[in-house]
C-alpha cells in the first residue's frame, strides 16, 4: 500500500498529493442541507453537484439532494444567468422546496457570474426564497464553503425587525455530524437554554427508516428561525475556525454578543461550552451532565495505563482536529503530528497552544498540509495511533498503525454519524475507541505467553 | 394511463416537451426511438456528472503506471480519488501503481488570475523528481479552459525535458453534456499518443484487447481468468488494471472485445480503421451472456480446437456454479427489477438478472447515446448539435505497417450473420412491450417510476441508493456493486445472486414498521368478563 511514497521528504511547492481537504462548494451544500425544506443548488457544471452529492451520501449513508445549473460550453462563455434562472424555476416546480440555496463553483466564479443580480431578476414564487453565497473552489477549503453558506443564509434572511428570538441563544454547531448536533442541543437543553441551532443536520442526514421517502425530512433549521437569528440575546459559536466568520457577522451586523469556542470534544472543551451556557441561562449545571463528565474522567483514569505516552497522528478538518488533539492530551497521549489541509494559520497557533499547555515536546502542527507529507513524517518517525478520516486507512495499512476514524469524510464505516464525538458522551465514545484500538494492537502483538486475560 | 404519462404529467410544459422524448414506453411491434446525449435541463436533478469525470474518473484514472495530475482547484482530484473501485495491482513485484494516489495542482486564486501553467509545470517537475513515472497525464478541470492554460503544451515540454510520455487532456467539466464527452476526449488521447507506440507482439494465435472494462470490483480479473482458460491471450485492458505499457501494444492484438460500448467505441472504431482489427461486442455480465460472448469470440477466430476448448471451459465453469445459481434463482425468480446506470450496465445486467428469473421492466442511462439504446444502425441519422460538435472527432488512416485484415469483406458479412461483429444492437431490442426506458434519468422520475412500477429491486448509483431504500425498495448500487464483486463472468454471477438475495431477504426489512402501528393501545374488557 502506497509503496511509492519515499521516506525522504522533498519540498513541494506545486504538487498536492493525497489531499486533506476538498473544495468550498461541498461545504456549502452540506450547510444548506441543514436548513428545513431547502434545496442546495450548485451553480456550475453537473460534475460538481454529482461529486458533492456522492461524497455526502457516502459519508452519511443518506440521500443528499441538490440541483445543478448544468453549465455547458455556451453557458461558460455567455454566463450562467439563463441556466440558473431555468434551474430555479424547475426546482420550485418539480421539487417544491421552501428555499433554494445557491452556491457558486470555480467555473461560475472564474467567469464572474453575478448571482446576486440574477436572483434579483428571477421570478420567485410567493412565500419562497432564493439565497446564495460565493464559494470559489480555489480559495480555502470545504470549511470556508460551509461558513460562507451560513453567511449567505444570514445575509439574505435575517430580519432585524423580527424580535421573536429575544432571550434565545443562537447556537452554531460548526461542521459536525447529526449525532453531534443532537448532543450539542441536548446539553443546551439540560442547561435550560432555548436555542436556535443553525445549521441543524439532525433529523435530515440521520433521518429514520420508515418505509416512506421524504424529500425534505422533518429536520433542519426553519426559515422563521433563521429570520429571527438577529434578535437572539446571545450567540454560542462552536468551532473556532469554521464558525468564526458567521459568528463575527452575526455580532457585527445584528449586534448579537458572541462567545466563540472550540468544538466541544473532550473534557475541557465541553466544560467551556457548559460554562458558556451557564453564563447565558444563569442555571446550575445539572447532575446528569456532572455525572457524564465524571464518567468520562473516570474512564480516562481507568484506561490511562494503556494510553499514556502513546503517540498519535491526527488529521482532518481544523476544528475537529483541534478537539481531538485536546482529548488525546487529556488521555495522556502525545499528539506528535497534527495536520489539516485547510489553509488557516490560526490552526497551528491553537494546536501549539495545546502542546504548550500540556508540556508535550517534539510535536508538530501544520495547516495546509497533505496526507502524503504526513505519511512521510510517519515513515521517518512512527506513531502508535492514527486518527482521522477514511483516507488514513491507506497510511494505517502501509505502516501497520491502529486507526480511529473521525471527521469528514468517513466513507467506509456505518453508524458513526448518528453518534456524537462531542460532549462528555462523545468523549466517552472516542476514549473507548482510542483505548480499544491501542489495546487490540497490544493483544495482536503479544507473544502467547504475554497475552493478558485481565487488562 | 400508462406508466410513462403518469411520470411526465407532473412536468410543466417546457420540461414536458423535452423529457417526453427521453422517456419511452416500449410498444408491441414497434422499433422505439429515444432522444439522448442532449443537454440536461438545469434544476431537474440529473444524475449526470461532467466531462472531467468521464476522462479522468472513468478512462485514464485506472491506468496504473500513469501519474494522472488533475490541473485545477483541489475538489475534482479529491472526489475522484479511490472512489470508483477500479482495482489495480502492480504489473510485477515492486512495479508502479499510482491508483491509490491523488495528484492535483490545487490551484489557488493567484493561479486563476495570473494563469496556472507555471504551477502545472512545477507540479510535473515535482512528480518526476519524487516518482520517476514513465508517463504523466494531465486532466483539466473547468477553470483551465477559461483562463487558457495550455496543458498540451506543458505535456509536450515535459516529454522533451524528461524523456517520458506526457499527455494533456482538455476535459474541462463544462464540455459536452455529460461524462460521455470525457470518454471521447480520453479515447482520442490514447489513440493519438499511446496505441501503436509499442512493439511487443502477441505470443499466441488468439489474442484480444478488452475495451471498456474498468475492473470495478475485479470484473476484469474474472474475465481475464476465463479467457486465459480458453487459451486466449489478453494483450491489454482499457483501462481497468490497465497500463500504458500494455495498451501501447494493443494494435498488435487479433481482436477487440468491447464491454462498455459507450465509453470506448471510439477506440474500437478507430482501431478498425487504422489497424484493421475487428471488434466484437461482448457481455461478460451474466452466465448465458458470458457463454455466448465466448462462443462468438471462438466463432470469430473460426478454429475448431479453440471452439472445443471454449466448450470445455464453459461446461466446467457451469458445473462449478450451477448449484449456487439454481439456489439463488429459486430465491429470485419471478421478481421484477429496474436498472439505472451510466451507459452500458443497464443492458448488461438484464442478462444476468434473466439468469435468475428476474425481468427488468425499467432501464435507464445517465449518458448513453441513441446507438446504445437503438443500435449502431441509427448512427448516420443522429443529428449533431453544438454541444457534440465541440468534442473533437479524430480521423485516422490505415497504418502502412500494421494494417491487416483477418477476413475479406465477404467473409465478414458471413460472420456478421452469426455474431455481433463491428456492431452493437443496443439495449431496447432486448426489452419487451410495456417496459420503460429512460435517458438522463433524474431524481423525480426515479421516485415517480418506483411508485408506479413498484419493482422488487432497483439498481442505481449512490446518489439514488438511499432514497430508493428509504422508500422501502431493495436498492443496490450498480456502479460500485455496493463494494462487492466481481459480478462479471461465472464466479461474478454467483456473487451477484448472493448479494441481491441477501439484500432482498435481509432481516431488518421486517422491522421497519413498529408493532404499535398495528397493535391496539387500549385493551378493554367487556363488563363482567
Amino acid at each position: 500500500m502506497l509503496d511509492m511514497t519515499p521516506v525522504k521528504v522533498a519540498e513541494r511547492k506545486a504538487l498536492r498529493i493525497n489531499p486533506c481537504k476538498t473544495c468550498q462548494p461541498v461545504g456549502a451544500m452540506y450547510c444548506a442541507l441543514g436548513v428545513r425544506s431547502c434545496m442546495p443548488h450548485s451553480h456550475g457544471s453537473q460534475g460538481c453537484c454529482s461529486y458533492h452529492r456522492t461524497v455526502l451520501s457516502r459519508h452519511f449513508k443518506e440521500p443528499a439532494i441538490a440541483s445543478s445549473s448544468s453549465f455547458t460550453e455556451g453557458a461558460s462563455v455567455f454566463g450562467g444567468r439563463s441556466n440558473v434562472s431555468t434551474a430555479v424555476k424547475n426546482v420550485f416546480d418539480i421539487y417544491a422546496p421552501d428555499i433554494i440555496a445557491i452556491h457558486t463553483t470555480c467555473l461560475s466564479e472564474t467567469i464572474g457570474d453575478d448571482v446576486k443580480s440574477y436572483i434579483m431578476d428571477m421570478e420567485i414564487p410567493e412565500g419562497k426564497q432564493v439565497v446564495h453565497c460565493n464559494t470559489p473552489s480555489y480559495v480555502g477549503s470545504h470549511i470556508n464553503g460551509f461558513s460562507n453558506m451560513m453567511m449567505g443564509f444570514m445575509d439574505y434572511l435575517i430580519d432585524p425587525a423580527d424580535g421573536s428570538a429575544a432571550g434565545k441563544t443562537a447556537l452554531f454547531p460548526g461542521w459536525v455530524n447529526p449525532g453531534d448536533v443532537r448532543e450539542i442541543k441536548r446539553i443546551a437543553g439540560l442547561m435550560g437554554a432555548e436555542c436556535i441551532c443553525f445549521p441543524d443536520h439532525s433529523g435530515v442526514l440521520d433521518a429514520p427508516m420508515t418505509g416512506k421517502y421524504e424529500l425534505y425530512p422533518d429536520g433542519g433549521t426553519t426559515l422563521p428561525e433563521i429570520r429571527a437569528l438577529g434578535g437572539c440575546s446571545q450567540l454560542i459559536a462552536l468551532g473556532e475556525i469554521t464558525s468564526a466568520p458567521p459568528a463575527q457577522l452575526l455580532t457585527k451586523k445584528w449586534h448579537v454578543p458572541e462567545v466563540l469556542l472550540p468544538t466541544p470534544v473532550g473534557v475541557a472543551f465541553t466544560d467551556r461550552y457548559i460554562l458558556a451556557l451557564r453564563q447565558c441561562t444563569k442555571r446550575e449545571v445539572p447532575r446528569a451532565l456532572e455525572e457524564q463528565r465524571g464518567q468520562l474522567v473516570d474512564l480516562m483514569l481507568d484506561a490511562h495505563a494503556y494510553t499514556s505516552g502513546k503517540t498519535a497522528a491526527i488529521f482532518g478538518d481544523p476544528d475537529i482536529v483541534i478537539g481531538m488533539t485536546s482529548l488525546c492530551l487529556e488521555m495522556g497521549l502525545v499528539p506528535k503530528y497534527v495536520i489539516t489541509g485547510t489553509p488557516r494559520e490560526e490552526f497551528g497557533v491553537k494546536v501549539n497552544a495545546l502542546f504548550d499547555a500540556y508540556h508535550v515536546t517534539g510535536c508538530r502542527a501544520k495547516a495546509n498540509a497533505d496526507l502524503f507529507e504526513l505519511h512521510q513524517w510517519i515513515k521517518n518517525e512512527p506513531v502508535d495511533l492514527l486518527i482521522g478520516s477514511t483516507y488514513g486507512k491507506q497510511i494505517a495499512k502501509a505502516e501497520d498503525i491502529p486507526f480511529v476514524r473521525v471527521g469528514f469524510p468517513v466513507l467506509d464505516r456505518y453508524g458513526g454519524t448518528l453518534l456524537p464525538v462531542v460532549g462528555y458522551v462523545g468523549g466517552i465514545r472516542m476514549a473507548e475507541k482510542i483505548t480499544d484500538a491501542l489495546m487490540d494492537r497490544r493483544d495482536r502483538d503479544a507473544a502467547d505467553e504475554d497475552l493478558e486475560i485481565v487488562m | 394511463m400508462d406508466k410513462r404519462e403518469k411520470v411526465l404529467e407532473r412536468y410543466a410544459a417546457r420540461v414536458y416537451k423535452n423529457r417526453k422524448e427521453h422517456l419511452v414506453q416500449i410498444e408491441e411491434g414497434e422499433h422505439p426511438s429515444i432522444a439522448a446525449n442532449t443537454r440536461a435541463i438545469p434544476g431537474v436533478m440529473t444524475a449526470r456528472g461532467c466531462c472531467y469525470a468521464g476522462c479522468k474518473g472513468v478512462v485514464v484514472g485506472p491506468l496504473k503506471d500513469v501519474c494522472v495530475i488533475t490541473h485545477g482547484p483541489i475538489g475534482c482530484g479529491f472526489y475522484s480519488w479511490g472512489t470508483r473501485r477500479n482495482k489495480a495491482k502492480p504489473a510485477e513485484e515492486g512495479g508502479k501503481n499510482f491508483v491509490p494516489y491523488c495528484f492535483s495542482t490545487d490551484m489557488q486564486e493567484p493561479d486563476i488570475v495570473f494563469g496556472g501553467e507555471k504551477k502545472l509545470e512545477l507540479a510535473v517537475a515535482e512528480a518526476v523528481e519524487i516518482f520517476a513515472p514513465s508517463c504523466i497525464m494531465i486532466c483539466s478541470t473547468c477553470p483551465i479552459g477559461l483562463i487558457g492554460d495550455d496543458v498540451q503544451a506543458v505535456a509536450r515540454r515535459a516529454e522533451a525535458k524528461y524523456g517520458i510520455k506526457a499527455i494533456g487532456y482538455s476535459c474541462e467539466g463544462y464540455k459536452g453534456v455529460s461524462q460521455s464527452a470525457g470518454h471521447h476526449i480520453a479515447n482520442n488521447g490514447l489513440m493519438r499518443y499511446v496505441i501503436g507506440t509499442g512493439d511487443t507482439a502477441p505470443k499466441t494465435k488468439y489474442s484480444v484487447n478488452i475495451l471498456g472494462e474498468y475492473n470495478i470490483g475485479g470484473d476484469g480479473w474474472e474475465e481475464e481468468r476465463i479467457l486465459k482458460r480458453c487459451g486466449v491471450e489478453v494483450i491489454s485492458i482499457f483501462t481497468g488494471d490497465g497500463s500504458v505499457e500494455a495498451i501501447q501494444n494493443a494494435h498488435l492484438a487479433h481482436l477487440n472485445l468491447v464491454m462498455c460500448h459507450r465509453s470506448i467505441n471510439y477506440i474500437a472504431e478507430m482501431m478498425k480503421t487504422k489497424y484493421g482489427i475487428d471488434w466484437l461486442k461482448v457481455n461478460f455480465v451474466g452466465v448465458g451472456a458470458t457463454c455466448q460472448s465466448l462462443r462468438e469470440m471462438a466463432a470469430y477466430f473460426g478454429d475448431e480446437a479453440l471452439k472445443a476448448r471454449v466448450e470445455a471451459v464453459v461446461a466446467d465453469e457451469l458445473a462449478a456454479i450451477s448449484g449456487d445459481i439454481e439456489y439463488y434463482r429459486s430465491k429470485l425468480t419471478g421478481k421484477v427489477a429496474g436498472i439505472f446506470s451510466g451507459g452500458s450496465r443497464s443492458h448488461h445486467y438484464q442478462a444476468l438478472l434473466r439468469d435468475f428469473g428476474v425481468r427488468t421492466v425499467v432501464a435507464g442511462y445517465e449518458f448513453a447515446h441513441r446507438d446504445d439504446y437503438e443500435g449502431r444502425d441509427i448512427i448516420p441519422s443522429i443529428k449533431e448539435d453544438a454541444d457534440n460538435k465541440n468534442i473533437e472527432t479524430i480521423a485516422v488512416q490505415p497504418d502502412e505497417t500494421h494494417y491487416r485484415e483477418r477476413y475479406s469483406p465477404e467473409e465478414l458479412c458471413g460472420l456478421k450473420e452469426h455474431i455481433e461483429l463491428d456492431n452493437y444492437e443496443g439495449m431496447m431490442p432486448d426489452m419487451s412491450a410495456g417496459d420503460v426506458v429512460v435517458d438522463d434519468y433524474n431524481h423525480f422520475e426515479t421516485d415517480a417510476l418506483l411508485k408506479s412500477v413498484k419493482p422488487d429491486m432497483f439498481f442505481s448509483g449512490i446518489k439514488d441508493k438511499y432514497s430508493i431504500q428509504k422508500a422501502g425498495f431493495t436498492s443496490r448500487q450498480i456502479h460500485s456493486y455496493d463494494y462487492s464483486g466481481p459480478y462479471a463472468g461465472f464466479n461474478g454471477a454467483v456473487n451477484f445472486g448472493r448479494d441481491v438475495t441477501m439484500t432482498l431477504y435481509t432481516n431488518a426489512w421486517g422491522l421497519v414498521v413498529p408493532p404499535w402501528k398495528s397493535a391496539p393501545m387500549l385493551v378493554g374488557t367487556i363488563g363482567g368478563e
